[in-house]
């Protein structure tokens, strides 16, 4: 017989094994497009598939070739850093002025900015195609960052907003007496003090943007068309090229995955809207 | 702070005395505020009023890209069109199904590993981020690995795990499409479930339950009278983000099976997409968006109730 204490630390042992488990069956896709992305084309379609197999670097150096990977990795680049540099210069003052001047209104004009985010891309799709067409505006960069900076917009609002209210008022009111003025005291005092959370919204809203698809797909080409678009192209069964569509997508995928892993604990009030802590 | 200086109007000047008699600052405050938060308030109000009214207006008109001219007032004929469609049936009931299904999924699931992972065990850091990564994939990445990697049926992780044990393979995108989309974006969105209950159950007051347990209640009574309620806001949470989201779920069905075979995996987003710029009817599909458009405010409805309910419990 096991005493109470051994059963207990049995338990937990398997509670452990278990968890592993699941979290490895999870991220297996993730491994296996990874592993992929080392094989010959030939070894990516072997059946049964194979766990062992002689690592090649190929893939890597033929994506570039096949599909010139940089000009949609930098469209992906320009676009993710150009909504969000825009979003936080509209962002950051709107949080501001909520969270440490409140008004009446404050609190329905925050939920009125997230209703923004409930309406479904597809019931403003025909029009946006058109103004853009219109305006030259389709499968340019540009009309990219103003859509992306729009959808993620309340987002931003709503997380520096959360992150802005621990700051304690007294602190800027300090501040503002000593004789700085609005622009100092936003940028010596807050920023400073905000700095993690400032972070995790800046974050937050380049993986929004690196891996938004629908707006990509449809409203862009060729000439602006960034990653997201580059990988559908994959789908089309011109014949078999599993290991490239590995690499492209490992490739496509590692730094958004790496940022991910660095600020998950903080994304979570910006993915819940500051609901949960 | 200058220009909105200039731009006051008489009418505040002659509110400022009063307000500057009750509170000194209060002058000063409001016009930080219409300064600061107008350029957000004016781009995204555009942002709505502008393609919603064009969705409206092109929703009443006769309007296909390949007949232009004939542009004349038809009414509500477009959304009889729609609505009569075969494809909008289909389109409902594979929306509902694919949400409904997806938010049980991510759900249940996300509450039992939460608690798993919510224990002391070894490397529970690394365990973290393996489970939280299919959230930070791209959707064309998700639906094309899981297509050509994992459910191919000749050549993929499955059929390798069925023949193994002495099954014939399974051809999931052409018996079950629309279970393996369904199945895909759950795994795209199981972590987003976890990530937020994970964060919530560490809030949980273990006193209280230490004290259930010196008291005799087991771990269902635990569960369920004390756990679960705690749960309760964070999952409602979960779901309603998930639901925004998953209404328009799109590129997943674009890479995959171009909404086929047949209509069945056609969602509401992907029908009215194809309407849109496969067979270039603006009438028609801006009568289906605005369908979709009342279809998300039901749901945005309780959303937003529900976060304002969250953000005044903090104040």
């Amino acid at each position: 017989m096991l005493s109470l204490k051994q059963r207990r630390s049995l338990n937990t042992l398997l509670l452990g094994v278990l968890a592993w488990g699941v979290a490895l069956a999870i991220f297996f896709p993730i491994f296996w497009m990874l592993l992929t992305s080392f094989k010959t084309e030939i070894d990516a379609f072997a059946t049964p598939p194979q766990l062992f197999f002689s690592p090649t670097l190929e893939n890597y150096t033929l994506v570039n070739e096949r599909s010139d990977y940089l000009h949609f990795a930098w469209n992906s680049v320009v676009v993710s850093f150009g909504s969000t540099i825009i979003g936080m210069m509209l962002a950051v003052p709107a949080a501001y002025s909520m969270a440490f001047f409140e008004t009446k209104r404050t609190k329905g004009t925050l939920l009125w900015m997230l209703s923004t985010k409930m309406l479904p891309p597809v019931g403003v799709l025909v029009p946006i195609y058109l103004i853009f067409k219109d305006t030259g505006l389709l499968d340019t960069k540009t009309g990219l960052v103003i859509i992306y900076t729009l959808i993620n917009l309340p987002i931003m609002i709503w997380m520096a907003y959360t992150y802005f209210k621990e700051i304690p008022k007294e602190v800027l009111e300090a501040a503002r007496m000593d004789g700085s003025s609005l622009f100092q005291e936003i940028w010596r005092v807050l920023l400073p003090m905000s700095k993690g959370g400032l972070a995790a919204t800046v974050l937050l809203s380049l993986i929004l943007s690196w891996n938004e698809a629908f707006w990509s797909l449809n409203l862009t080409a060729s000439e602006a068309a960034p990653l997201t678009a580059l990988i559908a192209s994959y789908s089309s069964p011109e014949g078999l090229f599993w290991a490239k569509l590995s690499a492209v997508s490992t490739l496509a995928c590692a730094p958004i995955l790496i940022f991910g892993w660095i600020s998950q604990k903080q994304l979570v009030r910006g993915l819940s809207f500051g609901a949960v802590k | 702070m200058k220009s909105t200086a200039l731009n006051a109007g008489p009418a505040s000047a002659a509110a400022e005395p009063m307000q500057d008699s009750r509170q000194g600052g209060n002058r000063k405050t409001s016009r930080i505020n219409r300064f600061m938060v107008s350029p957000s308030v004016i781009v995204l109000a555009l942002w709505m009023v502008v393609p919603l009214s064009m969705t409206i207006y092109f929703s009443l008109i006769r309007y296909n890209l390949l007949y232009p001219g004939d542009n004349e007032f038809v009414g509500l004929e477009n959304f009889q069109f729609f609505v009569t469609d075969f494809g909008f049936m289909a389109g409902m009931s594979n929306t509902l199904l694919l949400v409904g299904s997806v938010l049980l999924i991510t759900v249940v699931l996300g509450v039992l590993i939460s608690l798993l992972v919510n224990q002391a065990f070894w490397g529970r850091g690394i365990v973290r981020i393996l489970l939280i990564s299919p959230f930070f994939i791209m959707p064309t990445v998700n639906a094309l690995i899981w297509k050509n990697l994992l459910l191919h049926p000749v050549s993929g992780v499955f059929a390798a795990i069925w023949k193994f044990f002495g099954a014939t393979p399974i051809d999931w995108f052409s018996e079950f499409p629309l279970f393996s989309i369904i199945m895909i974006v759950s795994w795209q969105w199981l972590p987003f479930a976890i990530l937020l209950l994970m964060t919530a159950l560490q809030s949980l007051d273990q006193e209280q339950q230490e004290a259930a347990r010196l008291d005799g209640a087991g771990p269902c009574a635990l569960f369920f009278h004390l756990t679960l309620p705690h749960l309760a806001r964070p999952i409602a949470v979960v779901v309603m983000i998930e639901t925004i989201f998953l209404l328009s779920i799109f590129a997943e069905i674009f890479t995959t099976t171009g909404g086929g075979p047949g209509y069945e995996t056609t969602n509401l987003a992907y029908l009215i997409y194809s309407q849109a710029l496969l067979q270039f009817d603006v009438g028609l599909a801006s009568a289906g968006g605005l369908i979709a458009v009342v279809l998300a405010n039901i749901a945005a409805f309780f959303l937003v109730r529900l976060i304002g309910k969250s953000l005044t419990e903090k104040q």
